[in-house]
């Protein structure tokens, strides 16, 4: 045995789920690749989202561990409770907003709709003709890679973070790039989209996105600004589609996003895309235009066909626990996520109902006499 | 918008000019891009204070005589915007440009190096110190010392003596045994011996290295190592020379293979890109008299001009066994990589000091963890003291490639979608 708890991937995920573990007092071996994953690459909004109830579950819960947490995360995780700010640009638009406040609101989150004129005195720098927007106030937005970071300091000496690769994953045991095999009590496979390399079974595809940040220019922004079309973009299924995603970073820096595209593993910066994202951006600022960009970039988020994660027993390899597939909601739900987990593990009642997440609804349980051809 | 050249070329320091001056005569549309206000590059830059050399006066001319060349100053490469096209941005606008054939003639910049003090008001590059004078800043009278290695500290001595101030050392971090050997190759190059002889100064020092810079709100001292001995010595002025580094960045977004820290390239200054060329400094350092010759003989072998390109390489081979000589006579001493303390700024853009990034595993989990790199230069001055001092490996460049109006971006889009 050599560790309790191994854990694939020290991205945000992996990282909650062994600081949750290292807090139950196990001792948890953290090995990461470094070649980098979605924590490395994106935006770092905490965000409630409520596509479904049960998306809406987990980053409801996840947003009040982060809450929790908020106080004694360090500075370099740069925590803000900006707040989002859903924008309505028609009366459709408008009625979603209104929708999406019901949503959220029977659920406990704080919200409030901001009529035109409200929405201008919040965010001057929006175009003018925006018919209003839903401010939901216990948003936040932080930087991932350094929160990941403190997550794994907060275990102490309970957590060993190594830089290796693993080759292959097997129940229990992982098998490292020299060859060494190495066994566990249980092995945790957080490795976003590189997860796949290791469980070729698991459904999950690539969305590229694309991302841009200016130079510095503080208080032009207040809030993350996100366009209501955003879920429209964000669970398309095919096609290359944009929406605009403005976040106010601490430093003054005013951080864009969004693009999706299908099926590309290519990291390479695409014009044309970028440009899509860009010009959608300046539709709601029309301003950015004569702001500096000082760098774009772009990333993977790892996508299952019910955009939840999986989170989980692997049903056709005990002892191989799963928590994968968060698209772009992992930072969101990170600290949900490695609840769930931690509580199947130790076999407790979770927080939220954990059955909307559990892997066997895409990798069914094999049938013993069955053997495929 | 678009536009369409034969030949274009990015730089119009003394490679670029040379190269756009020997594919002239073949007619071709030919561009030249250069970031600076007037051509002229580094060494040849102008300004109120510059007396430029009637060599640089005379490619100026020439350039503006040529009809076939166009020369687009104060303008950027933003982004490679398809095959063999760059999205350039000025001060008004942007817009594509196509090519036939392009040369890179990004030249280079100053290594910067930190120890403590490095970023106090009255600091700058050897180079830097030089565009400083160049551009009017007055310095006569002005207590000055000048630290690093090679010949620019001596070039950038003379200006500023030449602009009045008074140069109080010239500390060379190059041991005596090294410039001495140097000095007895120089007849080999008797232009280099006699500018040699003209800028010898009474006060430089071999074996003699910056350790920090004092001062509470500005530069007030600066303290070195002078063969084996602290000195401090009070000044208004620091200016350190570490060696100049090679712009590869738009060479390696274009693909071209890059050998060492320079853009590779064969005989025909050819890259290993097919159509594009490269020459100057961003090949490897080589000094002026090196570009110029690298310059043409792209320019000839751009158009088809081989025999002319040919002719040229026996003055390219004498002034690179100069510049080759030059490198070896003074290599960095290892222990400069030791100069900054904990809390010694690497980063300037973001803050980020010695202490925060020692011990990354390199550049991508630096940044990743402290921000460094992460500023408005994108890593351009301290991606080259971590290569430096660590050995990382530079990051490979994303658009922008220099900071853009998001509006030139947008430039980007598809034809039908660019409106």
């Amino acid at each position: 045995m050599n560790a309790e708890i191994i854990v694939v991937g020290a991205g945000i995920v992996g990282s909650a789920c062994a600081h949750q573990f290292a807090r139950r007092g196990l001792d948890v071996l953290v090995l990461d690749s470094q070649r980098g994953g979605a924590t490395a690459v994106g935006m770092g909004h905490l965000v409630a989202m409520d596509d479904n109830p049960a998306e809406l579950a987990l980053s409801r819960y996840s947003i009040e561990l982060w809450r929790q947490w908020a106080p004694s995360l360090d500075p370099d995780c740069a925590y803000r409770n900006c707040g989002t700010l859903w924008l309505a640009a028609n009366r459709e638009e408008l009625q979603a907003a209104e929708h999406k406040r019901e949503t959220l609101s029977a659920q406990g989150i704080a919200c409030q709709m901001l009529d035109a004129s409200a929405l201008r005195q919040a965010e001057p720098m929006l175009r003018k003709g925006l018919l209003g927007a839903l401010k939901v106030s216990g948003d936040s937005i932080l930087y991932a890679p350094n929160a990941a970071h403190w997550l794994l300091a907060q275990g102490g000496a309970r957590i060993t973070r190594r830089q290796d690769q693993v080759s292959e994953v097997d129940g229990n045991r992982v098998r490292l790039a020299d060859g060494r095999w190495l066994t566990a009590e249980a092995v945790v496979l957080a490795g976003g989209i590189h997860a796949s390399e290791l469980c070729p079974e698991l459904p999950i595809r690539a969305k590229k996105g694309h991302l841009l940040i200016t130079d510095r220019y503080p208080g032009r922004i207040q809030h993350q600004l996100v366009e209501l079309g955003y879920a429209a973009s964000a669970h398309a299924n095919t096609g290359t589609s944009v929406a605009f995603n403005a976040q106010p970073r601490p430093t003054g820096q005013i951080f864009l996003g969004s693009s999706r595209q299908f099926d590309s593993l290519d990291p390479q910066v695409e014009g044309p895309v970028l440009a899509r994202m860009l010009r959608r951006a300046l539709d709601y600022l029309p301003e950015l235009g004569k702001l500096n960009a000082i760098r774009s970039w772009t990333g993977f988020r790892a996508a299952t066909p019910d955009s939840l994660p999986l989170l989980g027993e692997h049903p056709q390899q005990p002892g191989l626990w799963l928590a994968v597939g968060h698209e772009g909601l992992g930072v969101t739900t990170a600290p949900g996520s490695a609840q769930l987990l931690a509580a199947h593990l130790f076999k407790e009642p979770a927080a939220i109902d954990p059955s909307p997440y559990l892997p066997g609804r895409f990798l069914p349980v094999p049938r013993p006499t069955e053997h495929s051809a | 918008m678009n536009e369409d050249f034969d030949l274009l070329i990015i730089g119009a320091g003394p490679a670029g000019m040379a190269a756009a001056l020997a594919a002239a005569p073949s007619g071709l549309r030919i561009g030249v891009i250069d970031d600076n206000p007037l051509p002229g590059g580094q060494i040849w830059r102008d300004g109120v204070h510059a007396h430029l050399p009637a060599n640089a006066r005379r490619h100026r001319a020439a350039l503006a005589a040529a009809e076939n060349i166009r020369l687009f100053s104060a303008t950027r490469v933003v982004a490679i915007a398809g095959p063999q096209q760059l999205l350039l941005e000025d001060d008004e606008r942007a817009w594509r440009a196509h090519y036939a054939k392009l040369i890179l003639c990004t030249g280079a910049r100053e290594l910067l190096l930190p120890f403590p003090g490095w970023t106090l008001p009255g600091v700058t590059g050897a180079g830097g110190l030089q565009a400083l004078i160049k551009g009017g800043v007055p310095v006569a009278g002005e207590r000055l010392v000048i630290a690093g290695s090679g010949p620019l500290l001596l070039a950038s001595a003379a200006s500023a003596k030449q602009a009045g101030a008074k140069v109080l050392r010239i500390a060379e971090q190059a041991p005596p045994a090294a410039l001495a050997a140097f000095a007895l190759q120089l007849p080999r190059w008797p232009s280099k011996l006699l500018q040699a002889l003209q800028l010898f100064d009474a006060s430089y020092r071999s074996n003699s290295h910056v350790l920090a810079a004092l001062g509470e709100e500005r530069l007030e001292a600066v303290r070195l190592q002078q063969n084996g001995k602290l000195v401090e010595i009070p000044c208004k002025r620091l200016a350190c020379g570490f060696g100049l580094l090679p712009n590869t960045h738009l060479g390696q977004a274009l693909g071209c293979r890059i050998a060492g820290q320079a853009i590779a390239v064969d005989q025909w200054q050819a890259c290993s890109l097919s159509d594009h060329y490269a020459a100057g400094e961003c090949t490897g350092f080589g000094g002026s008299e090196l570009a110029l010759i690298e310059g043409a003989i792209a320019g000839h072998s751009a158009i088809g001009a081989q025999a002319k390109a040919r002719a040229l390489w026996p003055q390219r081979q004498h002034w690179q066994a100069f510049a080759d000589r030059l490198g070896r006579s003074f290599a960095l001493d290892p222990r400069l990589k030791q100069l900054a303390a904990a809390d010694t700024l690497v980063c300037r853009c973001e803050d980020v000091s010695y202490g925060e990034i020692a011990g990354c595993s390199g550049w991508v989990d630096a940044k990743l963890h402290s921000r460094c790199g992460m500023g408005a230069c994108q890593g351009r001055i301290c991606g080259g003291a971590t290569q430096f001092l660590f050995d990382w490996p530079t990051p490979t460049p994303r658009p922008p490639l220099s900071p853009a109006r998001i509006e030139s971006l947008l430039q980007l889009a598809e034809p039908d979608e660019a409106g």
